[in-house]
């Protein structure tokens, strides 16, 4: 029994041991990679706050509001106020988009299913219509924003690329372990239980309402941090951040993703950033359509995410220890 | 025990346009009682359980919870005060083990939903290994609930209503679905789960043999009335039973 009370310390190093991995790799990596990873990686983390939401049962459509907000609070932070700590300007990206999101959460939590999809949309296209309007945020053109020092430290010229890296997995590994540890804590289940059946929930004396409200929050500041740390690799922002096609990506990497696996969101982040260079690069008019056979092909023959591949479906031969090893993925 | 009763409904009323559901229902129910709501469709026993429960609101009236009042708070409030109920057709987390269901029932009902502790804690599992025996459920812990046969999913979602030990037990038509044979073995491992417990357990039931073997009081509902609440020999002897509820007293003049 007492092996159960740690997974928690389980999960933390499963955590540490990936981020020292990808912190060693990167280092061996070609520029274009490190680059790649990183954009796969703020992408990713946009993606697991979907998987959490899908975790309560819906699916926003409108992350794009939340990226954006935290690409322009990092841009901005950095233009107006002066802030130069790339991890100041990722954790005000993360705030500042929980922030715009919380008033609408419980509103939100109430709508299901495509109302809920479609709800979170127009927020996001509301976004995407103020932006491209207000001269102060640059309009369509968007901002741009220079380079980022780390604790006080600014990296030389050939670490930018590499440092820039290491941060995004190192705070992007940490929501990750934070994230696994929350789908299996006590709540985690309750959030997953109510995916199934909420008027048990209901019944049992929990709120799904304030489930969800709380989901949609803390998959604001997921957003909003992936948002910061895409602007602060890529020096610019854009409308476009939070414009419907942009929602449209993380919603496909999560649903290629699933809902088991935290791992999955980055892998499946990492599978649409690859086709994506390289079938932009080789057969640049069709490339969508490639994306399209991929995510029918995953949908018809891994219906619960490529997570299911590694994270077993619970089976009647289990045994009951194997159950609460799985979880760790 | 701050209260007399468990529960004590005071004039109740509650009508949906022209049909009476509830007129001037009184009933007070003693801790520890088992009760059987008995009555034909539309008598007005499941909105007596809803109102109970707080899924509907009474027209006028009030019922007390050990003393307190309930009338007009929500399900989850309801329940957070210790009213636990189970369902006709069982409400079950499809996706689930039949452990991981107990588990989700048992976090469920905590007072602050932790974002930390294991949902698997050493505690939660436990009580969920405790229910899974008291309820003859350890051969089917690891089973999917979308694999389970119906007598099993109807004590699944009896025992996810025990979990944290309510002051009051609802099972609604807990035998319905489940076949003839299968009834009282059911009925068997439900009570011998409560044996010992002080909970007060209200059933709504068709079958009379149930109602016989396992009250120790019906209450028979019709046209929004209560029109018997004895011991079940003497309330299933009543003429009115017979003729509105049971059907045997029209089954013998129309034979006669």
């Amino acid at each position: 029994m007492t092996a159960r009370e740690s997974a928690p310390m389980r999960t933390l190093l499963f955590g540490l041991l990936c981020i020292g991995v990808l912190l060693l790799a990167g280092a061996a990596m070609p520029r274009w990679l490190t680059f790649l990873l990183t954009m796969a990686l703020a992408n990713g983390v946009v993606a697991l706050g979907i998987m959490l939401l899908m975790r309560s049962g819906v699916v926003s459509f409108g992350q794009g509001l939340v990226f954006a907000s935290g690409g322009y609070a990092a841009a901005l932070g950095f233009r107006w106020l002066g802030w130069t700590d790339g991890l100041l300007l990722t954790l005000a990206g993360g705030l500042l988009a929980a922030l715009i999101a919380a008033p609408f959460a419980w509103l939100i939590a109430r709508y299901r299913g495509i109302f809920f999809a479609m709800l979170t949309l127009a927020l996001s296209m509301v976004l995407y219509g103020l932006l491209i309007k207000s001269t102060a945020f640059g309009g369509s053109d968007g901002l741009n924003m220079g380079r980022v020092s780390y604790l006080g430290v600014r990296p030389a010229d050939a670490w930018v690329g590499y440092t820039n890296y290491a941060v995004t997995v190192v705070i992007v590994g940490m929501i990750s372990v934070l994230m696994r540890v929350y789908f299996d804590s006590v709540r985690g289940l309750v959030v997953l239980s109510a995916r199934d059946n909420e008027i048990r929930v209901e019944y049992l004396g929990s709120s799904v309402q304030s489930l969800i409200a709380t989901n949609f929050i803390i998959a604001a500041f997921c957003g909003g941090v992936g948002g910061a740390l895409a602007v602060i690799a890529l020096g610019h922002v854009e409308p476009d951040y939070s414009y419907w096609t942009r929602s449209g990506d993380f919603v496909f990497v999560a649903i290629l993703a699933g809902h088991h696996s935290v791992l999955a969101a980055f892998v499946a982040s990492v599978a649409l950033e690859l086709v994506r260079s390289f079938s932009s690069a080789y057969f640049p008019n069709s490339w969508q359509l490639a994306m399209g056979l991929f995510l029918l092909a995953v949908i018809r023959f891994l219906p619960n995410g490529i997570g299911s591949l590694w994270v077993a479906r619970i089976r009647s031969s289990a045994a009951p220890a194997d159950a609460a090893a799985r979880g760790s993925a | 025990m701050s209260s007399a009763y468990m529960i004590d409904a005071r004039g109740i009323q509650k009508k949906f346009g022209a049909v009476t559901a509830a007129a001037d229902v009184q009933i007070a129910i003693a801790h520890g009682q088992r009760v059987s709501l008995i009555g034909s469709n539309g008598a007005g026993k499941t909105t007596f359980v809803n109102m109970l429960t707080g899924y509907i609101k009474p027209d006028a009236g009030e019922i007390l919870l050990d003393g307190q009042s309930i009338t007009g708070l929500a399900p989850r409030q309801i329940a957070r005060l210790g009213v636990a109920r189970s369902f006709q057709i069982p409400q079950l987390y499809k996706a689930l083990s039949v452990q991981d269901n107990l588990l989700a029932a048992i976090a469920a009902q905590q007072s602050a939903l932790s974002f930390w502790r294991p949902a698997k804690n050493a505690d939660s599992m436990a009580l969920a290994h405790d229910m899974l025996q008291r309820f003859d459920l350890l051969p089917h812990a690891e089973r999917l609930v979308s694999e389970l046969p119906g007598g099993v999913r109807k004590l699944l979602d009896i025992a996810m209503a025990l979990t944290r030990q309510p002051k009051v037990l609802l099972l609604d038509e807990p035998t319905s679905g489940v076949s003839a044979d299968e009834k009282f073995p059911m009925m068997d491992t439900v009570m011998r789960a409560l044996d010992g417990s002080p909970t007060t357990v209200l059933f709504v039931e068709h079958d009379m043999d149930i109602v016989a073997q396992y009250s120790e009081r019906v209450i028979a509902f019709y046209s929004g009335r209560i029109i018997a609440d004895d011991k079940p020999e003497q309330a299933l002897a009543m003429s009115d039973v017979k003729r509105y509820v049971t059907g045997e007293l029209i089954a013998a003049t129309d034979h006669a």
